[in-house]
């Protein structure tokens, strides 16, 4: 029992330090075009037009949200990917 | 055809699709019941959870506010759609693995304490009820406005439905009609948006259309043409900041990690078959709410612009007729203050409170309002000195817009459909929490751990019932602070469930004497500075009362800090969890196991 979950411990806390720093990364660009780009410098950014947009106004109540989505769809992708590696190690 | 009969033939259609598939899923396990047997396909589990996600607020409310608060209406937007990302990356698939029917069940196996599964269930019992009153009266209203049928009936036409399906078919029931609403609710709140952008912009996506120049002048864009016609009526500029920077980030991440915390809303993703399932899930319920959350405030705008195009300076008796038939029902109101017969709409309150209408009764019995010189309807409201005499709902923003668009009378029925559905599926995902916290958490899990399964079965569909009827009579008795204590419930959640859960997964050191602590200190920090503000001394709940001039719609984020930093300290101080709590921790954030059967345990 011991054995197996040494071998275990070895894969999954790699498994758990990828998991992590991706959470780390999406979790930044999640912080920064929401309470960054839509709140905090929303006033610089809106000296950029797009369209009929000021660009921060428009990541406050449209950019966001398509980031949020793209993120998401990001970490699927990923953790897919992840578990399928480290799942076959496994059944090693 | 008539409005009317329209709007009885599309809605009962839907509801006739609902009961069919009430019947179809009727459930006969507890696991069937709380968690739809962990059978639902990602993209229909995603379709339910937007749709539970999505009430008659999201549907017939946002736009409205957000049309009247302009660029500081952003905190809604952003605020209850990030906190799918960090339901994704932070909590579903975690508890998805976890693997058993509840929230308060995770909190008491992870915290190995009664006490904690008690705290928590007495936590979603209060931020799920206080939810579902507001959509029960939703319901009321739209059936009032819109089928001409008392809002009492209305309230319970509405328990009668989702009485039925929800106690017959639980979470399973309950998760196949939500795709159902999904689809009416989507389809109801597009179509007028797709006409309206044309109309104004000439752009059939609203998404562009929000972006894009108006029709008849000349390259101006909507949004700078908005910003003008506010400006000139003495609003501010639609596009500009009114709120402080502080308090507008916390209110946007106490939406954001409130939601994440929202039990209803968790739960949702217990019901698919795998972990990765769970993450995928997460993706499509984002996808289909941005599809309405990316519109409504295109549609804020259109409508705004409508109304201040077409309302101020108006002659009463040349207002279009979707004025009379708003003010008919209770949502607009006129004070002619210098008598000139002509609609002067600036900023400032027209008079104190909520329109109060002067009406009078005939001999048969029927409430007849009394008008004025103009054909106006009279309010016994004391008016302001201030110029302007026009009171807007906002919720009128939604529910105007087929009509002011001149769309065919079969849309305007599609909207009450909609409205109907979101209010509907939301109401079901809550009365389940209510009936699983009573029946698995408490009865079960607390009192009777001997209980057979056919019992809780029997019991959480008594719990259910009851539910429906102690809503049904809030919604029908709403307390006058509906709104209000929605914010609450979302204050709470961040401030108990969100900080618990993600300590309970991200941390094996976390332990009992730290997260009860913390939690009932989230808790009752966040309760009282709500009720301070909001119940006790609303005359002082202003940015110079507040802490950090943090609004109470904010404070749940302030709890939250304390929660994570007085588990922290606490914890630190305490014995560590036992061995076994630890190897769970560690199984949760494995990968699955492709030959582990992750059957529907409950252990």
């Amino acid at each position: 029992m011991s054995e197996k979950s040494q071998d275990k411990s070895n894969g999954s806390s790699a498994y758990w330090r990828a998991n992590l720093k991706w959470v780390g990364i999406l979790l930044s660009i999640w912080f920064i075009v929401s309470y960054g780009c839509g709140i905090l410098f929303v006033d610089q950014l809106d000296k950029i037009r797009l369209g009929g947009f000021g660009l921060g106004f428009w990541f406050a109540q449209q950019g966001s949200i398509y980031v949020f989505v793209i993120l998401i769809a990001i970490y699927v992708k990923v953790m897919n990917r992840l578990d399928k590696k480290y799942s076959v190690k496994k059944k090693d | 055809m008539d409005v009317q009969y329209w709007t009885y033939l599309i809605v009962g259609l839907t509801f006739a699709l609902y009961i069919g598939i009430a019947i179809w899923a009727k459930a006969s396990t507890t696991g069937e019941f709380y968690i739809a047997g962990k059978g639902v396909p990602a993209l229909a589990n995603g379709m339910a959870t937007a749709a539970d996600w999505m009430s008659a607020a999201s549907f017939l409310g946002m736009a409205g506010i957000i049309s009247f608060a302009g660029y500081d209406g952003s905190v809604y937007l952003m605020g209850w759609t990030g906190g799918y990302v960090l339901l994704a990356l932070l909590l579903a698939p975690y508890l998805r693995k976890f693997g058993h029917f509840t929230v308060p069940d995770f909190v008491g196996d992870r915290y190995y304490s009664k006490t904690a599964r008690v705290v928590a269930l007495f936590c979603a019992i209060f931020i799920s009820f206080t939810y579902v009153c507001g959509q029960m009266r939703g319901v009321g209203i739209v059936f009032s406005k819109f089928l001409d049928v008392s809002i009492f009936w209305g309230v319970i036409i509405g328990m009668a439905i989702v009485f039925f399906y929800a106690v017959l078919g639980g979470m399973k029931g309950i998760t196949y009609t939500q795709v159902a609403q999904y689809c009416v609710l989507i389809f109801a709140f597009m179509v007028p948006a797709i006409f309206i952008s044309i109309q104004l912009t000439g752009n059939p996506i609203p998404q562009l259309g929000f972006g894009d120049t108006a029709v008849g002048s000349e390259g101006v864009y909507l949004l700078d043409k908005l910003d003008g016609l506010s400006q000139d009526l003495g609003f501010a500029k639609y596009t500009e900041r009114q709120g402080s920077k502080l308090d507008l980030f916390a209110i946007t991440l106490a939406l954001m990690v409130g939601t994440a915390g929202l039990p209803h809303v968790i739960i949702r993703f217990y019901t698919v078959k795998k972990v990765s399932a769970a993450r995928v899930s997460a993706f499509w319920a984002l996808l289909f709410i941005a599809i309405l959350y990316t519109t409504a405030p295109a549609v804020a705008v259109f409508a705004r612009t409508n109304l201040l195009e077409t309302i101020p300076e108006k002659a009463y008796s040349e207002v279009p007729g979707w004025f009379k038939k708003w003010e008919n029902a209770d949502l607009i109101a006129w004070i002619d203050k210098n008598k000139d017969g002509k609609i002067q709409y600036v900023a400032g309150k027209s008079f104190e409170g909520k329109p109060d209408y002067a009406v009078t009764q005939n001999d048969a019995g029927d409430t007849i309002p009394l008008r004025g010189t103009n054909d106006e309807r009279l309010l016994k409201n004391k008016p302001t000195e201030g110029a302007n005499e026009l009171f807007v709902d906002r919720d009128i923003m939604v529910l105007a817009n087929p009509e002011i668009a001149n769309l065919p009378n079969w849309v305007i029925a599609l909207v009450a459909a909609g409205g109907l559905a979101a209010a509907l599926s939301t109401a079901a995902g809550l009365l389940l929490v209510i009936s699983t916290s009573v029946a698995h958490d408490f009865v079960k899990k607390t009192i009777n751990p001997g209980m057979s399964d056919k019992s809780e079965l029997i019991v959480a569909r008594m719990a259910a019932a009851i539910a429906v009827l102690i809503a049904g009579y809030f919604g029908l008795h709403p307390p006058g602070f509906v709104a209000e204590v929605v914010a609450f419930a979302f204050g709470l959640a961040a401030a108990s469930f969100f900080p618990a859960i993600i300590m309970g997964i991200f941390s094996k050191r976390m332990n009992r004497e730290g997260a009860i602590t913390g939690m009932i200190v989230g808790i009752t920090f966040t309760t009282a500075y709500i009720i301070y503000f909001q119940f006790i001394n609303k005359a002082d709940s202003n940015p110079d009362h507040w802490w950090f001039g943090i609004s109470p719609k904010g404070i749940g984020a302030v709890g939250m800090l304390l929660n994570f930093v007085v588990s922290f300290v606490v914890s630190a101080v305490t014995p560590k969890p036992p061995q076994d709590v630890v190897d769970m921790i560690e199984n949760i954030r494995q990968p699955e196991d492709e030959d582990e059967e992750l059957e529907v345990s409950d252990h």
